[in-house]
């Protein structure tokens, strides 16, 4: 028996656009999303954020990803249908729905409160679903998710400028606070000035921590100190600012996803100081073990947060009026966006603007 | 005109030192200072031989200076105090491990962590404030500032303390510091040498949940009924390594060698920690998936600031803990340094000076 058409494979009919190969590009694609069941929130796209990884995963770079695909895992919009067991949320909410859509709830991780570190999470987009059906992500015009994977989007927060905290917001923030680089007096670099970096800085700031960016082009450092509020800029090339800042940070937050050397990143930090990469370099990375050792240093890592933290962060964000610097796009520019952002020529987020230009 | 390494100070001294890369140790005159107000001198009874001294003869590391007195894990007895010395007096067990001086006056010494102090003074190979060269525990008398010498507890030998100098903080501070020791707990321990049989031995004694990973197997009965370790898994053996994915809280890699640290990771469950404490030539190759999918981390540590090293040798008395060694005479070093360079040693030597360095000159 053959299998179920994507239209088919689900009572409602769902649309969005989708990449069909190795190649990235994306275009229309008629799809169903599942019936509301009793603990699931649906809800009609408004926005959704265009992350680095969407461009990743369109190109199979990781080698996961599973055609036709369709992205987007910083969506927001507006809750039309809840099931009978849904206790959080109710018609005309503004919510939120990020990387997750659906975990265990019984392994340790998922009792901590950290979904993301679930051996058997499941992503928005491209895994496979516990009814064995393959999820579709943001890129489309209605989402339904589970209760536990849904935030709800505070009031004052414009919906277009909250969507790409819900992956890139998360990412950085809960390294902040786990890292304990989240206090008056801590001194915290932020490498890369993209989608995560500039969050990095507004977080950091609302903190009460002084932040350096450090970043390979000298054309963003007014950018950085003016408008975003860090207190200085590092240009990584330079010999001398490099040299002078040795030994001067508690904490880095590494953004950035190509292969770089992190051996001047472990210099800059202080004894015991914590470097802590977020972007995820597909080949490893060379250590020096030396300056690891001098100085009872550490490299970590951090993948997004769990549902609890994300609700955290997205309250936190809107007491403190922060949103992401985003450029809203028609879905039909999505290609050219994502040349754009392959090329980091974005300040600093493309958002969809789902509700109003994606059509049939 | 520079003056002679026996002239440079004014009391004579005998040891045993390297005079150039091959790292052959050979009989070496020289001297040391006065004994200063807060000084102690220490006749010297015991010293441990380091894989850090392996490395340091032949300028592995790029750094080795020439003639060099190795030795950094001395065991003695003092001979004279200062008089401003308030810690010690003549007779005193002591010893003194990887570092002689530091600045004293910043904030990493503020906190007795005089190991990170970007003006630490190693044991050997260092320069002093004045400007001679330091010389370690490979000779019959050493003079050190008394803020860097410890106790050796009663009743404690002094041939198996004294590689807990350095090998034993070397793994009690990360243990402390990275908050492994909540009994229940599983630590790894990557390498089952003089570091690694010491970190098994302390892990226990916190207990630990303890499992040896090496890549022989022939280290396992040992690991198992005499060390009592809990475990024991073989790193070549890969369906052994995958049974034990994500089993492990924590991790002491003591392994010098260049060596994969990808499979290492894969033992940590989610929050796990990898402790690095061997000093590998080359950087090492870290995968960043790992650390970003499983919130990991890879840390390293250096020895352990004065206070901890203290702390860390009350803590072994208390619980019996001493390292395992082969006494050697001094003229025997060059071949325990060659049997070192092929792990062919259980677990640490240490050179008897007292009753065999000064045989040695004649």
């Amino acid at each position: 028996m053959a299998a179920k058409s994507h239209e088919e494979e689900h009572p409602n009919k769902a649309f969005g656009w989708a990449a069909r190969d190795q190649s990235g590009v994306l275009s229309p694609f008629q799809f169903s999303r599942r019936v509301t069941g009793e603990k699931d929130v649906a809800f009609k796209v408004l926005f959704c954020g265009i992350c680095h990884s969407d461009l990743h995963m369109a190109k199979n770079e990781w080698g996961t990803s599973t055609y036709p695909l369709v992205p987007g895992h910083e969506i927001v919009g507006q809750v039309t249908e809840v099931g009978s067991k849904v206790e959080k949320f109710k018609v005309g909410d503004k919510v939120g729905v990020g990387c997750l859509v659906g975990s265990c709830h019984s392994c340790d991780s998922c009792s901590n409160n950290l979904e993301n570190y679930c051996p058997e999470l499941i992503l928005t987009y491209s895994a496979k679903y516990h009814d064995g059906t393959i999820t579709y992500g943001g890129y489309s015009d209605i989402m339904v998710a589970d209760e536990h994977f849904i935030v709800r989007i505070p009031d004052n927060l414009p919906l277009d400028g909250a969507a790409p905290l819900l992956c890139a917001g998360i990412t950085v923030y809960s390294p902040l606070r786990f890292f304990d680089l989240d206090k008056p007096g801590i001194h915290v670099g932020v490498v890369g000035l993209g989608g995560l970096g500039h969050v990095a800085v507004k977080f950091a700031k609302a903190m009460g921590v002084k932040v350096t960016v450090i970043s390979t082009s000298p054309s963003k450092k007014q950018e950085a100190l003016e408008h975003l509020g860090a207190d200085s800029f590092l240009v990584s090339r330079d010999q001398d600012g490099m040299q002078a800042a040795v030994g001067t940070m508690d904490g880095i937050i590494d953004t950035v996803s190509a292969t770089h050397p992190i051996s001047p990143l472990i210099g800059l930090l202080k004894t015991r100081g914590k470097l802590v990469l977020v972007g995820a370099p597909a080949k490893p990375l060379e250590l020096p073990v030396f300056p690891l050792l001098l100085g009872g240093k550490v490299v970590g890592g951090s993948g997004i947060g769990g549902m609890k933290e994300t609700q955290e962060m997205i309250d936190f964000a809107a007491k403190n009026n922060i949103t992401a610097d985003i450029e809203v796009i028609s879905m039909d520019y999505v290609n050219t966006a994502m040349e754009r952002l392959l090329k980091g020529d974005v300040r600093y987020r493309f958002v969809i603007d789902i509700g109003n230009t994606l059509k049939i | 005109m520079a003056k002679s390494p026996e002239e440079e100070h004014p009391h004579k001294a005998f040891g045993w030192a390297a005079k150039d890369t091959s790292g052959i140790l050979s009989p070496f005159h020289f001297s040391r200072r006065d004994n200063g107000v807060e000084d102690v001198t220490i006749k010297i009874l015991y010293c441990g031989v380091c894989h850090s001294d392996l490395h340091a003869v032949k300028n592995e590391w790029g750094f080795s200076r020439y003639p060099m007195v190795p030795g950094h894990e001395i065991v003695g007895v003092v001979t004279k105090t200062g008089s401003n010395v308030m810690k010690f007096k003549v007779d005193d067990r002591v010893g003194v491990g990887v570092m002689v001086n530091s600045c004293k006056s910043c904030e990493y010494c503020h906190q007795d962590l005089e190991n990170y102090c970007p003006k630490m003074i190693f044991t050997y190979n260092a320069q002093n404030h004045d400007g001679t060269k330091t010389y370690g525990g490979y000779s019959n008398t050493i003079v050190v500032d008394e803020r860097f010498v410890v106790r050796i507890p009663d009743g404690m030998p002094g041939d198996g303390c004294a590689p807990l100098l350095c090998a034993g903080i070397t793994v009690y501070s990360p243990m402390k510091y990275y908050g492994m020791t909540e009994p229940g707990k599983h630590l790894g321990i990557v390498g089952l040498g003089g570091l690694g049989h010491v970190a098994v031995k302390i892990g226990k004694a916190f207990g630990l949940k303890v499992t040896v990973i090496s890549s022989s197997s022939r280290k396992e009965r040992e690991a198992l009924d005499r060390l009592g370790a809990d475990s024991f898994l073989v790193s070549n053996d890969p369906a052994k390594m995958k049974a034990a994915f994500g089993t492990m809280d924590y991790i002491i890699d003591t392994v010098s060698a260049v060596h994969a640290l990808a499979p290492f990771l894969s033992l940590l469950k989610t929050n796990g920690k990898l402790v690095t404490l061997g000093l590998p030539e080359k950087p090492l190759e870290l995968p960043i998936f790992p650390l970003v999918l499983g919130r990991k981390l890879v840390g390293g540590s250096d020895v352990g600031g004065m206070k901890e090293t203290q702390e860390m040798l009350d803590f072994c008395a208390k619980h019996n803990i001493t390292a395992d060694v082969e006494v050697i005479q001094m003229d025997q070093i060059n071949t325990a340094m060659e049997r070192l360079a092929k792990s062919d040693v259980r677990y640490r030597f240490v050179i008897d000076v007292a009753n065999s360095l000064s045989q040695s000159q004649l």
